[in-house]
């Protein structure tokens, strides 16, 4: 019965730790051969790390009031005759550099966009595996509810959950609780779509032989699929959460932009677009400039990365 | 036939629901659809045997293998493994002490191992699930055991199924199967996704430990020659019915049902360079509109009337009126 | 001795992976003459298919052919510009796969699909075309023909699909058919009608046909010749009976004994340990060395190149006369 089975020499000898097999694998091949994908990550990294150091790098706090000034207010950039140090980008109305409100600004998108995606994969993930490891009524009743929410747009989604949560608890919102109701009304437009995929892979998997081999141990099934079916089905999620952390950035934006998201004592970058709208044509181009720009890259690097992971995943692209 | 064999199974049947969804059938009208996948099975299997069920795509072979491990409950019929039956909600208790003693090994090895987990956790899994042992010292060297048991190596368990080729991976599949200390393995279709030098392997190996361990098979496939091979009783499935059963060297000698016959004549083999054929007509009817009668009438010479109108019962391990009228010599084929 | 239909030439197939160059086919030859069946039969990774593929011309990127040549009838095909192969590949060269529905487009009726084979590789006029299709789809044993030939390909069971695949390879009366599997995805007994089609086909056409196969039954009910090879390379050519009731390779040996048969009783099956190495590591020397029960010295450091043994040719040191160890095994 001994076989000499290990006499078959191993191919290309396989890096046993978890970061071995990664700098092993094509993904990170994929990675290295992409100039554009290393750019878009390069810049997504930047953008991280100017929101987490924000306290550190930023000349001023934007969010305390004590420290503006309305003397300061409407400068133009630096490079421009008017302009004044230490505000490198000018300043808005309220005397705030624009530079540091970017700053400030982009955490509380990434914030918003990082707890949205958190909240609405699992969600999605979560009613996904249910619907397609039960199959039958359980599966039909989260699938029409899912097809009757992808009827309403995302951001009316947003709006209703918006109006809702202030008419409950009174007018205005402090900022923590306004950063809650965004996550929870994007969480809310956008789990649908993580349900679907994670429901199609599910249905895949759970055909599969090794998952009749759990159940042939009696296995219940919660355990079959937080074990055995999950890890499989989240490799098309990763796609999806990263392509969707652009969306729900852009989704914050937009709802601040129209007065429902953050205030202007706490402006996300959606904030500042819109204070700056006010101004655009009385020739204070900076104030929506910038954060527009910022904006602008910050969706681009992210969605430049989900494009190149959706490929890179893709066995039949490679 | 023994008053107590250590596997009976007993008129198994199994309905399939095709119908379109019930919606279109509102809309279009039409009736519910069903496809008899199994249609009155009945054998037993003794302890240390290997029964073989032998039949082409859509015969039912796997249908059976997962209502016998309970993978799939069954329309009607009974299961009995050790005086305990698989099917009946009463014995719910009992069956749950049974599944350690009852194992599987499937057909495609890519698909039945998990790809995210080591093969030592895969191969552990049973004896996590029925607590067999406690220390986790003592799983790894019970896993290193298995392992070196089926022709790996001990430390091959801190590498992914992936790394192996597909011998080795039914290897895998083994030693997960012998984890629990099961007792009766149904296998379906354990080598139709091996290359034939490992197929050689792996039969081997499956031989070696039934001497060893004692070990009961249920054997499904599609290869008469591998059946031959593995089996001491077959039965010979056709569109969801058993059409005839018996020792495999006397089936092999002397079949007796005209599918069997039909069956062994289409085998190409190795040892018969250019042998003429007898000529096989038609293929398999779909099994949802399957024929009235024999379901073997239309691509039988020996059909008469009684044969489409009438199915034929298993008497004297075969299901053929022209050989229970005396029609047909049952020597008749070489 | 006439010129055979398809000659190859030390034909040698690379892929090219981020981990270097893969070997796929690495230097093999062999001829196959007018009306003859060469079976190429091989485990999964022993360059069966890649050989298929080369000769037709359908080697994709990473792959290339890396050296050697491929004649039809004498003319050298390999080299062709993609277009001039295309043409060739319809019309001298006919192909039948695994998997019949590759081969049919589901959207157009059999009809269709073979009168547009036929008036490309022929002057016919669309009714002449349409009665030649009909007529082959006769030939190849496709009952009431006239009929069934404007049915769409799902209208088909397996068996008859793949016949439909047959007639339409037959269309523009190839010189050659390259078969790959072609009875793997059928059950057994539909499987044994179309070994018998094909082989009546070449013999009545002269159609050389070169079947790819894992399947030694199949060779050996639908062969004249066969080749059986291993990590891309051939390790024994030679007449179907000779090869499968005398093999001389000990891989073809243990191959043979593998073989479940239908009329010995074998209490255990003859096994070649271990596996066929990937193509990252094939070892030095022989590539069959390190599961070789003759193994010696010099299979590990040289090459065996084939030799001729009365009617085989093999590649093996055992056979070789200035090898010390050849009385050993004979």
């Amino acid at each position: 019965m001994a076989d000499a089975i290990q006499a078959a020499p191993a191919p290309h000898s396989q890096p046993t730790t978890w970061a071995g097999r990664f700098f092993d694998s094509d993904v990170w091949a994929s990675f290295k051969r992409s100039k554009l994908t290393m750019a878009a990550a390069f810049l997504t990294l930047l953008f991280v790390a100017a929101a987490l150091l924000a306290g550190l790098v930023a000349p001023q706090d934007p969010f305390d009031p004590a420290q503006l000034d309305l003397l300061n207010s409407r400068l133009p950039p630096l490079w421009d005759a008017e302009g004044q140090a230490p505000f490198l980008l000018g300043t808005d109305e309220q005397g705030r550099d624009i530079l540091s409100a970017i700053l400030y600004g982009l955490r509380i998108s990434l914030a918003v966009g990082f707890l949205g995606v958190a909240f609405s994969a699992t969600l999605g993930i979560g009613l996904g595996l249910v619907a397609g490891y039960m199959g039958g009524t359980t599966d039909a009743v989260i699938m029409r509810i899912a097809d009757v929410q992808l009827t309403f747009p995302a951001i009316l989604i947003a709006l209703l959950v918006d109006g809702v949560v202030k008419s409950v608890l009174g007018g205005q919102l402090d900022g923590v609780t306004t950063l809650s109701v965004l996550v929870f009304s994007i969480g809310l437009s956008f789990w649908v779509q993580y349900a679907r995929t994670v429901r199609g892979s599910v249905m895949v998997e759970k055909n599969k032989d090794y998952i009749a081999a759990a159940r042939l141990i009696g296995l219940p099934a919660p355990v079959i699929m937080l074990r055995h079916v999950l890890p499989n089905v989240l490799g098309p999620v990763l796609v999806i959460a990263t392509i969707n952390l652009a969306l729900a950035i852009i989704t914050e934006a937009t709802l601040s932009f129209l007065g429902t998201g953050m205030p202007e004592t706490m402006p996300s970058l959606g904030t500042l677009i819109r204070i700056g709208n006010n101004y655009l044509f009385s020739g204070e181009w900076w104030i929506i400039a910038f954060p527009g720009v910022a904006l602008a890259l910050l969706v681009l690097a992210i969605n430049l990365l989900g494009d190149w992971l959706r490929d890179a995943l893709n066995p039949k692209l490679r | 036939m023994t008053e107590h064999s250590y596997v009976e199974v007993n008129d198994l049947r199994r309905l399939f629901d095709v119908s379109k969804p019930w919606l279109n059938r509102m809309l279009e009208g039409g009736e519910r659809q069903y496809l008899k996948a199994v249609d009155g099975v009945s054998f037993d299997i003794a302890r240390g045997e290997t029964f073989a069920l032998v039949g082409e795509s859509g015969s039912g072979k796997s249908t059976v293998a997962r209502m016998v491990v309970g993978l799939l409950p069954p329309t009607s019929g009974t299961v009995a493994i050790d005086g305990v039956s698989m099917t009946s909600a009463a014995a719910s208790a009992e069956r749950q002490r049974l599944r350690r003693r009852i194992q599987m090994i499937f057909q495609d090895p890519y698909a039945s191992l998990n790809p995210r987990w080591q093969v030592d956790r895969i191969v552990a899994e049973p004896i996590r699930a029925f607590r067999l042992i406690e220390t986790e010292r003592d799983i790894a060297s019970r896993v290193g055991e298995l392992l070196s048991l089926v022709g790996l190596h001990p430390a091959d368990g801190g590498k992914y199924p992936h790394e192996f080729s597909g011998g080795q991976r039914q290897r895998i599949a083994i030693a997960r199967a012998l984890a629990s200390n099961a007792e009766f393995i149904v296998c379906d279709e354990p080598t139709s996704a091996l290359d034939v030098s490992v197929q050689a392997q792996i039969l081997n190996l499956m031989r070696d430990l039934q001497d060893r361990l004692g070990l009961t098979y249920l054997f499904i496939s599609h290869n008469l020659a591998v059946v031959r091979h593995m089996a001491s009783r077959i039965g010979v499935m056709y569109l969801g019915r058993i059409v005839e059963i018996s020792n495999g060297r006397e089936l092999f000698a002397r079949p007796k049902h005209p599918y069997t016959r039909m069956l062994l004549d289409a085998v190409p083999d190795v040892g018969m360079t250019g042998r003429q054929r007898i000529p096989v007509r038609g293929e398999i009817p779909n099994p949802i509109n399957p024929p009235s009668g024999c379901t073997f009438n239309p691509r039988c010479p020996f059909a008469n009337d009684r044969c489409r109108m009438e199915i034929p019962p298993l008497l004297g391990g075969v299901a053929c009126h022209a050989i229970h009228e005396g029609r047909l010599a049952v020597d008749a084929a070489a | 001795m006439p010129q055979p239909v398809l000659s190859v030439r030390d034909l040698r197939v690379e892929f090219v992976t981020r981990r270097g160059i893969l070997k796929a086919i690495d230097g093999i030859s062999f001829d196959i003459a007018k009306g003859e069946v060469l079976g190429v039969v091989g485990e999964s990774g022993a360059g069966k298919s890649v050989t298929g593929s080369a000769v037709i011309g359908l080697i994709d990127p990473p792959g290339r052919i890396a050296g050697g040549e491929i004649l039809l009838s004498g003319k050298r095909i390999d080299n062709l510009p993609p277009e001039e192969m295309r043409r060739v590949r319809g019309k001298r060269i006919g192909m039948i796969f695994q998997d019949p529905l590759t081969s049919l487009n589901p959207l157009y009726r059999v009809s269709e699909q073979l009168i547009e084979t036929i008036r490309t590789h022929t002057n016919l006029s669309a009714s002449a075309a349409r009665k030649r299709a009909i007529d082959l789809l006769a030939e190849v044993g496709i009952p009431a023909p006239e009929r069934r030939i404007d049915s769409y390909p799902h209208e088909f069971s397996g068996g008859m699909r793949q016949r439909v695949v047959i007639a339409l390879a037959l269309c523009a009366e190839p010189e050659l058919i390259i078969a790959d599997e072609p009875t793997t995805a059928l059950d057994v007994s539909v499987q044994a009608q179309i070994i018998a089609l094909l082989k009546r086909l070449g013999r009545e056409h002269g159609t050389a046909i070169m079947l790819v196969t894992h399947d030694m039954g199949v060779i050996a009910e639908t062969a004249d010749r066969v080749a059986v090879m291993y990590a891309g390379r051939i390790a024994e050519i030679g007449p179907v009976r000779e090869v499968v009731q005398n093999p001389l390779h000990p891989y073809a040996k243990g191959l043979m004994g593998a073989i479940p048969s239908l009329e010995t009783d074998a209490e255990r099956l003859v096994q070649i340990p271990g596996s066929m190495p990937r193509l990252s590591a094939i070892p030095p020397g022989c590539a069959f060395n390190p599961r070789c029960p003759f193994v010696f010295d010099r299979c590990r450091v040289e090459r065996p190149e084939p030799i001729q043994h009365s009617e085989h040719r093999v590649a093996c040191h055992l056979y070789d006369q200035s090898s010390v160890r050849s009385e050993a095994v004979a």
